[in-house]
């Protein structure tokens, strides 16, 4: 049966003009590097998100809830409206002007994505729908390449469900295992635990890089180095990790490195998956169709390399100018102001969350991205959530898609708070007190 | 900002989700359904020993879940004993109604099967403002429904 579809009222606020002071760098505007020493001006960024001026409930809106989904500056919208009124058509097809103007616009989206990783080429960024179909597309193609019944796959109690259904699946078609490395009860990744389930039969590893629901930093970097000894490559779903840390693909040694464009601050409808050339090549394309090939006969078909062998159709051409004017934006702010910046607000969340009586964090791993779950004595998270949304706070309540991690944890919800390059101490406060409310009815 | 809230979370439902009725598992129950709630992960499992006379003698529940999910659980475990089958299917779609409908009117609703039950059942009407709330109002009851139709799981999507 369905039920009612969700409202929300919204009362349209107004709109404040990015302030631009003279001598300052613009956020938006691209800046070779990072600028690293520039100081984080909160309320600049925050006028930068046309949305953030908008009331719930008679309330100036409070977004904690980055973590599903970042909201996005006028850079982005400005960036994807421009496109379509400037220089729009389907890319690597045509040899008409417009063709051409997209398409180079389309390539340099690609550009900004290697840079923002540091891949070693932009051959080595394959375009996807979402973090989802990057994930889905290696299990799909390396599942096929390179595994058979009985082989191994390497995960961790942390994943969010898209690192955990695509093997899933291929267990089912395959007969592959999952072996889970686990964590501790505070969350912590457990290293030496995790190396001893790298055996004959592990043909690869796929992890988080940050959990979405608790928080937790994964030692990736050294993950990758222990599955490396044993010569297992490894594929890192950077979903969480992409908007708060400094990202360097090789540095970290990764093979495969997925992420997903809406939670950094870019559109939805375009996700990253970043792989070493050698091992892109070796794979089979994922989707047939047009864009892919490089000849096609009614007999066979002969494939492009990558990153072109797996995007078959028209893709999404206009999310990915708009990711790449996220990743401007983003690299404007500076990439440590921003990791400073977050790891404030979480420190201080911690200590207020801490505070609210009753209230028990879940997740204290010791290295953290700015994300806080927590638990209340007397009420559900449901109705937590529901709660402070009256007072125009968002966060998300449930099992935030990691219901095995959870499990593990012993609960079936908690409530979430996230934090993003946009939030502040007073929006934390703000959460405290609506927690006030929550007391108020449940005791 | 509270009033609302206040409408949504009345003593009465408080009482109920913090002491639920009926949670338990009874030893003769001939009848179950799980309902899965994937929005929030909540589950729960409704029992019914429905007689051969079509009236059910006992309902009851497990699971955990919010204040409303694990108070509406609570209290249609309360009501449904001594409901036909087809009593307890029409007084879901008056509850369905009740939930959902701006405009319900309790005054004009004759449901044969007493209008006393669906007058205890108002103090869930709060949730009308709450639409995203109205699932956890209903799994209970969707779950019911699926227990009686023979099918052990649901859910609300
Ligand atoms: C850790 C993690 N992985 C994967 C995803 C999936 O992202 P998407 O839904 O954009 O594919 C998410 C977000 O929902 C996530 O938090």
């Amino acid at each position: 049966m369905n039920e009612a579809a969700p409202t929300i009222q919204v009362v349209p606020g107004q709109v404040v003009p990015g302030q631009v002071v003279p001598g300052q760098v613009v956020p938006g505007q691209v800046v070779p590097g990072d600028n690293s020493t520039l100081a984080y001006d909160v309320e600049r960024v925050r006028a930068d998100f046309p949305i953030l001026t908008q009331e719930v409930f008679g309330r100036p809106l409070v977004f904690l809830d980055s973590a599903a989904s970042a909201q996005k500056p006028r850079q982005v919208l400005d960036a994807m409206d421009d496109a379509y009124e400037t220089a729009y058509s389907n890319v690597h097809r045509g040899v008409h002007r417009m063709s051409q103007l997209c398409t180079d616009a389309f390539e340099a989206g690609r550009e900004k994505v290697a840079r923002y990783i540091n891949a070693g080429s932009s051959d080595e960024i394959v375009f996807t729908r979402n973090a989802t179909e990057a994930l889905n597309l290696v299990a799909d193609c390396f599942g096929r390449a390179f595994m058979k019944a009985g082989d191994e796959v390497v995960i961790s109690a942390l994943e969010h469900h898209s690192n955990i259904v695509p093997w899933h699946l291929l267990k089912e078609r395959l007969g592959i295992e999952l072996r889970i490395a686990p964590i501790d009860d505070d969350g912590n990744f457990l290293l030496d635990e995790f190396e001893a389930l790298l055996g004959p039969r592990t043909r690869l590893v796929a992890m988080t890089h940050v959990s979405n629901a608790i928080g937790t930093i994964v030692p990736i970097k050294e993950v990758i180095a222990r599955a490396h000894a044993r010569g297992v490559p490894v594929l890192v779903d950077g979903s969480q990790a992409a908007p708060h840390l400094r990202i360097d693909v090789q540095d970290l040694d990764a093979d495969f490195y997925a992420f997903t464009g809406h939670k950094v601050y870019g559109p939805t409808g375009i996700g990253v998956l970043y792989g070493k050339s050698e091992r892109l090549n070796a794979l089979p394309p994922y989707q047939g169709g047009g864009e892919m090939i490089a000849s096609v006969t009614f007999e066979k078909s002969e494939f492009k390399a990558a990153p072109h062998r797996f995007e078959a159709g028209t893709p999404a051409i206009v999310e990915a100018i708009g990711l790449g004017a996220a990743i401007d934006y983003l690299e404007s702010l500076g990439r440590d102001n921003i990791a400073a910046h977050e790891s404030g607000i979480l420190a201080y969340a911690t200590q207020r969350l801490g505070e609210v009586p009753g209230l028990t964090i879940i997740g204290r791993a010791r290295e953290k991205a700015s994300i806080v779950s927590f638990v209340m004595e007397n009420a559900h998270a449901h109705d937590i959530g529901t709660i402070v949304d009256r007072a125009g706070v968002a966060v998300r309540t449930g099992h935030h898609c990691a219901q095995p991690l959870l499990q593990r944890l012993g609960l079936t919800a908690t409530a979430r708070a996230s934090f993003g390059i946009y939030n502040t101490r007073e929006e934390v406060d703000a959460l405290v007190e609506a927690l006030g409310a929550v007391s108020e009815i449940f005791g | 900002m509270l009033d609302e809230l206040r409408e949504l979370y009345q003593e009465v439902i408080l009482d109920h989700g913090r002491n639920p009725r009926n949670h338990r598992r009874p030893e003769d129950a001939n009848r179950h359904a799980r309902g899965n709630n994937p929005i929030c992960g909540d589950t729960l499992v409704v029992y019914l020993d429905v007689g051969d006379d079509g009236v059910i003698r006992d309902a009851a529940f497990e699971g955990q879940g919010c204040a409303i999910s694990i108070a509406s659980a609570s209290m249609m475990t309360d009501v449904l004993k001594g409901k036909t089958e087809a009593q307890a299917r029409a007084l879901f779609e008056k509850f369905h109604d009740l939930c959902t409908k701006d405009d319900f009117d309790l005054d004009a609703v004759d449901n044969g099967a007493g209008d006393d039950d669906l007058e205890r059942l108002q103090v869930l009407a709060g949730v009308r403002a709450f639409p995203m709330r109205v699932k956890c109002a209903t799994l209970a009851w969707h779950t019911m429904t699926a227990a009686m139709s023979g099918e052990d799981a649901t859910s609300t999507e």
